[in-house]
C-alpha cells in the first residue's frame, strides 16, 4: 500500500510546538510528527490520548513479584532447603531484595518489549524513514495527502507557521 | 496547550495571613498545651504508665544491654523526662524539615532546574524556623542532656567510677561536652547562615534583576550542598543516633535524612496546594504538583530503601550489639513498640506507594493532601521511634509528646507564613521563571 505525506521541515521546536496548534486549530489532521529528541507538550499538542503502558507495567512487575516469591520459597523451602544463617528456610525478608529485582526486571523487559511490538519497532531489511533529517536536526511534520487534499493550500499553511521547506514524499508501506 | 501559547508575565502577589488564620495557629498551640497539661498531670499521678513493671521486667531481655549496671544516677521524674525527650524530638524534626528548605532551593539551583522557581519562596520561608528552633535545641541540652544522653552522665567515663562503661569511655574522643556543643553550634549556624544568604540573594534579585544573583546563588548554593551533605548525616549521629550510645549503624546519617527530606517535600506541596486553594500561586497547575508529587513517591521509597539496607543487614547478621536496636523496637518492653514499628513501615511505605502510583492521584489536590498529612505524621512517628526506646524505655506515652508536637506545629506555622508574606509569593526577576510558568510534564 503506497501512501503520500507532505512534510513540513521545521528547525526550532518551539516554533514547531506552535505550528502543531495552529495546523491542527486550522482542521488539518497531522499523521505523525518526527524529531530528534522528545519535546515536552507535544503529546499533547497533538492531541494523542495517553499511553495504556503502565497498566501493562503494573501487571508485569506484579507477574515478576510472584514469581521471584515462587521460586525463591520452592527452592529454599521445599525443594532444597538449607539453613542459612540460622534463619528459618522461608525467611520473607532476605527475600525482598531478590524479589524486588525481579520485579523490576520484569516490569523493565515487558515495557520494552511491548512498547516496540506495538511502534512496529522490530528489526527488519528496510526501515521506513520519511525525511532522514529527522534523526539528526530538522523537526518533521508528516500531514497524510489523499485524492481530495489541497497541497498548495497545506505548503501555504505549513510555511505561514514557520517551515524551511515542505516537500511531498510517497512511502510503500509492506 | 493553552499555557503554551499564552505568554502573561507573572506579577508579584503578596500573601496576608488574615487574623483567622493566625488564630488557628495559636489555637493549635492552645490545644498542644491542654494536651500537654493533661499528660503531665496524668504521668506526674502516675495514671496510664502501666509500663513500670514493664520496664523493669526488661532487664532479660532487650534492655540489658543497654541497662547494664548503670543505675541511672541523675535523671529526672518520668513526667520531666517525658517533656524533655518529646521537646528534643519535635525540634529535631521540625529542625530538619525547615533546613530541607533550603536545602530544595539550593539542589534547584545547583541543577539548573527552572520548574520549582514557582515554590520557592514556600521553601524559603520553611527555615524561618532554624534560629528559634536552634535556641530551644541548647536550652534543652544544657537543661536536660542526662535525660536525653547517656554519654553524659557522670562517671561514665572514668574507669574508677562505678558507673564506668568501658564502651562508651571508648567513644569519649567524638562524645565529649565541649566537642559536642561546638558541633550541635557548627551544624546550626552553617544551616542558618546559608539559609539567610540564599534567601537574601533571591529577595534583592526581586529588587534588581538581572542574572548576577542567579549566578551567584549556584556558588553559594553548591557550597550549602557540599557542607549540608556532611553535617546532616553529622548531626543525625549526634542529636539522633547518640541516644543509643552502645549502638551504630553506617546507614544511620542517610536514614534521618531521608525522612527529613520526605516530610520536607511533603510540607512544600502541602503549604503549595493550600496557597493555591485560598487563590494564590496563579500560575501553580497540576504539572508542578505532578513533580512534586513524583518527589514524595519517589523520596517515600528512597525512605523505605534506607530503612530496609539497615534492617536487614542487622536482622541477617544478628549481632547481639546491633541486633539491639530492633529487639527493643520489636517485641521488646511488652510489645509497647511493636504496634508503631509496623505502622511507620505502612504509613511511609505502603501508603505513599500505593497512593500515589497512578498519575492521576500526583496531579489531584485532594490525594496529594492526604498523602501529605500521612507523611509529615509518618515521619513524626518516625523519628518517635528513633528516640522513645533509648530514652524513655518502657515508659514512654504519647498524650505529652502529641501536645508538643502541636505547640512547635503551631510555633512554626506562625513563623513560616510570616516570613511568607514578608515577601513576593513568586520570584518575579528569577531568570526561570518562565519556565516555571510553561512547565508541562
Amino acid at each position: 500500500m503506497t501512501k503520500r505525506f507532505a512534510l513540513g521541515i521545521f528547525e526550532d521546536e518551539d516554533v514547531l510546538l506552535h505550528a502543531v496548534e495552529n495546523i491542527r486549530a486550522a482542521g488539518v489532521k497531522i499523521y505523525e510528527v518526527f524529531t530528534p529528541f522528545p519535546i515536552h507538550g507535544m503529546d499533547d499538542a497533538l492531541g494523542i490520548e495517553r499511553s495504556r503502558l503502565p497498566i501493562a507495567a503494573f501487571f508485569y512487575g506484579m507477574t515478576g513479584l510472584a514469581f521471584a516469591l515462587w521460586m525463591q520459597i520452592y527452592m529454599l523451602g521445599f525443594d532444597w532447603p538449607m539453613i542459612i544463617g540460622g534463619k528459618p528456610h522461608i525467611a520473607l525478608p532476605a527475600f525482598i531484595p531478590v524479589s524486588f529485582e525481579l520485579t523490576v526486571f520484569f516490569c523493565c523487559h515487558g515495557m520494552v518489549i511491548t512498547f516496540y511490538t506495538i511502534s512496529g519497532l522490530y528489526p527488519r531489511w528496510r526501515t521506513p524513514v520519511l525525511d532522514v533529517r529527522s534523526t539528526d536536526d530538522k523537526f518533521v511534520v508528516a500531514i497524510e495527502l489523499n485524492e481530495k487534499s489541497d497541497l498548495n493550500g497545506l505548503t501555504k499553511l505549513l510555511r505561514e507557521n514557520g517551515a524551511s521547506e515542505v516537500n511531498e514524499k510517497e512511502m510503500t508501506k509492506n | 496547550m493553552a499555557t503554551l501559547t499564552h505568554h502573561e508575565g507573572a506579577t508579584a502577589e503578596h500573601l496576608e495571613v488574615s487574623p483567622r488564620t493566625n488564630r488557628n495557629f495559636i489555637f493549635i498551640i492552645v490545644a498542644g498545651v491542654v494536651l500537654l497539661a493533661i499528660g503531665l498531670i496524668m504521668s506526674a499521678m502516675g495514671i496510664g504508665s502501666g509500663h513500670h513493671e514493664a520496664a523493669a521486667g526488661v532487664a532479660h531481655g532487650a534492655g540489658a544491654v543497654q541497662n547494664a549496671g548503670h543505675a541511672a544516677p541523675h535523671e529526672s521524674p518520668t513526667w520531666l523526662k517525658r517533656l524533655i525527650v518529646s521537646l528534643w524530638h519535635s525540634n529535631v524534626f521540625f529542625i530538619g524539615v525547615s533546613t530541607i528548605g533550603t536545602f530544595f532551593v539550593a539542589l534547584q539551583y545547583v541543577a539548573y532546574a527552572g520548574w520549582s522557581v514557582m515554590i520557592k519562596r514556600i521553601n524559603e520561608a520553611m527555615s524561618a524556623w532554624i534560629l528559634p528552633g536552634a535556641i530551644i535545641m541548647l536550652v534543652v541540652f544544657l537543661f536536660g542532656r542526662h535525660d536525653l544522653f547517656h554519654w553524659t552522665h557522670e562517671g561514665i567515663m572514668d574507669p574508677k567510677s562505678e558507673h564506668y562503661d568501658a564502651i562508651i569511655a571508648g567513644k569519649s574522643g567524638f562524645l565529649n561536652l565541649p566537642f559536642y556543643l561546638i558541633r550541635t553550634v557548627v551544624y546550626l549556624a552553617i544551616w542558618w547562615f546559608f539559609s539567610r544568604w540564599l534567601r537574601n540573594l533571591s529577595l534583592e534579585e526581586d529588587l534588581h534583576g538581572g542574572t548576577e544573583y542567579f549566578h551567584k546563588s549556584i556558588n553559594v548554593a553548591a557550597l550549602f550542598l557540599v557542607l549540608y551533605a556532611v553535617t546532616s548525616s553529622m548531626s543525625a549521629w549526634d542529636w539522633v543516633m547518640s541516644v543509643d550510645v552502645h549502638w551504630f549503624s553506617t546507614m544511620f546519617g542517610w536514614y534521618v535524612f531521608a525522612s527529613w527530606w520526605v516530610t520536607g517535600i511533603a510540607v512544600t506541596t502541602l503549604t503549595a496546594i493550600y496557597l493555591k486553594q485560598a487563590g494564590y500561586l496563579k500560575f501553580l497547575n497540576s504539572n508542578h504538583l505532578h513533580d512534586l508529587g513524583k518527589f514524595m513517591f519517589g523520596f517515600s521509597i528512597f525512605w523505605t530503601y534506607v530503612w530496609f539496607s539497615q534492617f536487614m543487614l542487622i536482622w541477617y547478621a544478628n549481632l547481639p550489639e546491633e541486633a539491639v536496636y530492633y529487639n527493643q523496637r520489636l517485641g521488646g518492653f511488652n510489645g509497647a513498640y511493636t504496634w508503631i514499628f509496623f505502622f511507620n513501615l505502612i504509613i511511609n511505605f505502603v501508603f505513599p506507594f500505593l497512593a500515589l502510583m497512578r498519575r492521576d492521584a500526583k496531579r489531584q489536590m485532594i490525594m496529594l493532601k492526604i498523602v501529605c498529612i500521612a507523611i509529615i505524621i509518618g515521619h513524626w512517628s518516625d523519628f518517635y521511634l528513633m528516640f522513645m526506646p533509648a530514652t524513655m524505655k518502657g515508659d514512654n506515652g504519647f498524650i505529652i509528646e502529641i501536645g508538643v508536637a502541636l505547640i512547635f506545629l503551631g510555633a512554626y506555622l506562625i513563623l513560616f507564613t510570616k516570613r511568607l508574606a514578608s515577601a513576593a509569593l513568586v520570584p518575579v526577576n528569577h531568570p526561570f521563571l518562565d519556565e516555571s510558568i510553561h512547565h508541562t510534564t
